[in-house]
């Protein structure tokens, strides 16, 4: 209980200044360096999408603000914590006020997916199971999943699954969501849906929410501020107008998504016999 | 100097392994405490109890075999060679104390290494190549909490118990092989064996049942808990597992018997 009540009091405090700062942030797997001094802040209740092409290093810089890597260098600080630096508490409080969706789901194959939604408030919090139940069915509900309580995840379609995980995330309800590639693998008319749902979210609750992706219309769509990866360095921070109309060549070939062009030699290659 | 230096690194390695293992023996003999001692959670029982139901009521019947078998071979052997001294009695002895102190425990945890350990370190290394565990990172649980601790509860309860039957089959096969063979009554032969063993040789097994139990489990989980990687390292995880389970329940057990041996006769 009292790692709850210090979960809210760390928000009250921290009221004005950005919930995420995150500092000259590094990340190094073995020799290569995978994010070169990233900056950012995200405001609490603003949607955040961070942009990159794949390999730019964007899961590795929301797998640090969850907590889940050390920094090779600078700081991640969640409600002015610095995550390396936390006590377990602190790290298990700010991590209850977290949900998380990942790429691949994520899903516990071991337990059906009513279990998997129950499971943090199973463990987090002290309600009585009928009240666990109902809300399960509820956060299920929400993103549009009814009666699949007692299927297995593996008997799911991909789009379920992922959705199922979302409740999963949202069953604590969550000061800052994150997510990670919310519509990759999924048929065009569900990742509308989870747009939607995410815009829903953001209206009804105001909870702050970190979207990873390369889908550039859900992108636009759902983002309060963008900012975008490449090669491991942020190249910028800005509003959705800023980014749509940022000079960067890499941006706009980006955000126009226009192919590299093919380098001369490979060109006398194929055609210059 | 290639040769020192490969001996050098593989040294640490070995040593970062045992301080891992350690590590991770002592969080979780941490949360053990600190969650079960208090039973609120329903949820960790539910899944105890099917760990139990897994590593032992379903490996009953193959350890049963095995362990029978190894009774009956050693009591043949031993017979073949104390038949020319006049002693078939000592079969008795034979088959009754070394199933105890030594054979039981240790067919009991081969069979488990490769029933549960290595379905255990796949199950983990699953996990961690499916993001399982960082999800659980994520949600504020510890994996060494929530899938390693109902395992280690599950073994340490069922191991003992599995020896138990293990050094049973065992002697109830040498009790065939004396039926036939010195035309003694089962009871007669069980009775013997009675007066035979001590309380020592029955502490020691299930002592060393226990410890076995905490090597399996421990090495298995950490194999698992260590992959990176796509499913390939799951294959090479549960490799791991078994041979290293093995190698150092094979190595606790010298340990044990020479310490039983020198500290307690």
């Amino acid at each position: 209980m009292a790692a709850k009540f210090s979960a809210r009091q760390l928000l009250n405090r921290h009221g004005r200044e950005p919930i995420i700062e995150v500092s000259g942030l590094k990340a190094c797997y073995g020799e290569r360096v995978v994010l070169d001094g990233v900056n950012l802040n995200i405001r609490r209740g603003e949607t955040m999408v961070i942009l990159g092409g794949s390999g730019s290093g964007k899961s590795t810089l929301l797998r640090h603000i969850e907590g889940l890597e050390r920094p090779s260098g600078g700081s991640v600080r969640i409600c002015g914590i610095d995550l390396a630096k936390a006590t377990d508490q602190q790290l298990s409080a700010l991590r209850r006020m977290m949900g998380v969706s990942f790429q691949s789901a994520a899903m516990f194959n071991s337990m059906t997916v009513g279990e998997n939604v129950a499971l943090p408030l199973l463990e987090h919090t002290d309600l009585a199971e009928p009240t666990i139940e109902l809300m399960t069915k509820m956060k299920l509900q929400q993103v549009g999943l009814s009666g699949v309580e007692d299927l297995y995840p593996m008997q799911l379609s991909g789009g379920m699954r992922k959705r199922a995980s979302l409740a999963r995330a949202l069953a604590m309800d969550p000061e800052i969501l994150l997510f990670d590639e919310p519509s990759a693998g999924l048929d065009p008319v569900i990742a509308a849906g989870l747009d939607e749902l995410i815009l829903d979210l953001k209206g009804t609750f105001r909870i702050t929410i970190i979207v990873v992706t390369h889908a550039l219309s859900s992108a636009f769509r759902i983002a309060d501020r963008m900012c975008m990866l490449y090669e491991g360095k942020m190249l910028a921070v800005g509003t959705v107008d800023e980014i749509r109309n940022h000079p960067h060549p890499r941006i706009h070939q980006f955000v126009n998504r226009i192919p590299s062009q093919p380098e001369p030699s490979s060109h006398r290659y194929i055609t210059g016999f | 100097m290639p040769l020192l230096d490969a001996v050098g690194r593989y040294s640490v390695r070995q040593v970062e392994y045992l301080g891992a293992l350690a590590i991770q023996l002592w969080r979780c003999l941490r949360f053990t405490v600190r969650a079960h001692a208090f039973g609120r959670r329903r949820l960790r029982w539910k899944r105890v109890v099917m760990q139990m139901a897994e590593i032992g009521v379903h490996s009953l019947p193959v350890l049963c075999l095995v362990s029978g078998a190894t009774g009956l071979i050693m009591a043949l052997q031993g017979g073949a060679e104390l038949r020319k001294f006049g002693a078939m009695d000592a079969v008795i002895n034979l088959v009754g104390t070394s199933m105890t102190r030594e054979l039981g425990p240790l067919i009991a945890a081969i069979v488990v290494i490769g029933r549960s350990g290595s379905a255990m370190s796949a199950e983990v290394a699953t996990m961690a190549v499916t993001e399982e565990l960082d999800a659980l990172r994520a949600m504020a649980l510890d994996p060494v909490d929530f899938v390693l601790v109902p395992k280690y509860l599950a073994m340490l309860v069922m191991l003992p118990c599995l020896t138990v039957m293990a050094v049973f089959s065992g002697i109830l096969a040498g009790g065939v092989f004396t039926y036939y063979s010195l035309d003694l009554t089962l009871i007669q032969y069980f009775l013997r064996t009675g007066d035979i063993l001590l309380m020592r040789d029955i502490i020691s097994g299930l002592v060393k049942a226990g410890i076995f139990a905490t090597v399996i489990v421990h090495v298995s989980c950490l194999e698992g808990f260590l992959v990176r990687g796509g499913p390939v390292s799951v294959g090479r995880a549960t490799t791991n597992a078994v041979v290293k389970s093995i190698f150092l329940v094979v190595l606790a057990d010298l340990i044990c018997t020479a310490f039983f041996y020198f500290y307690w006769r």
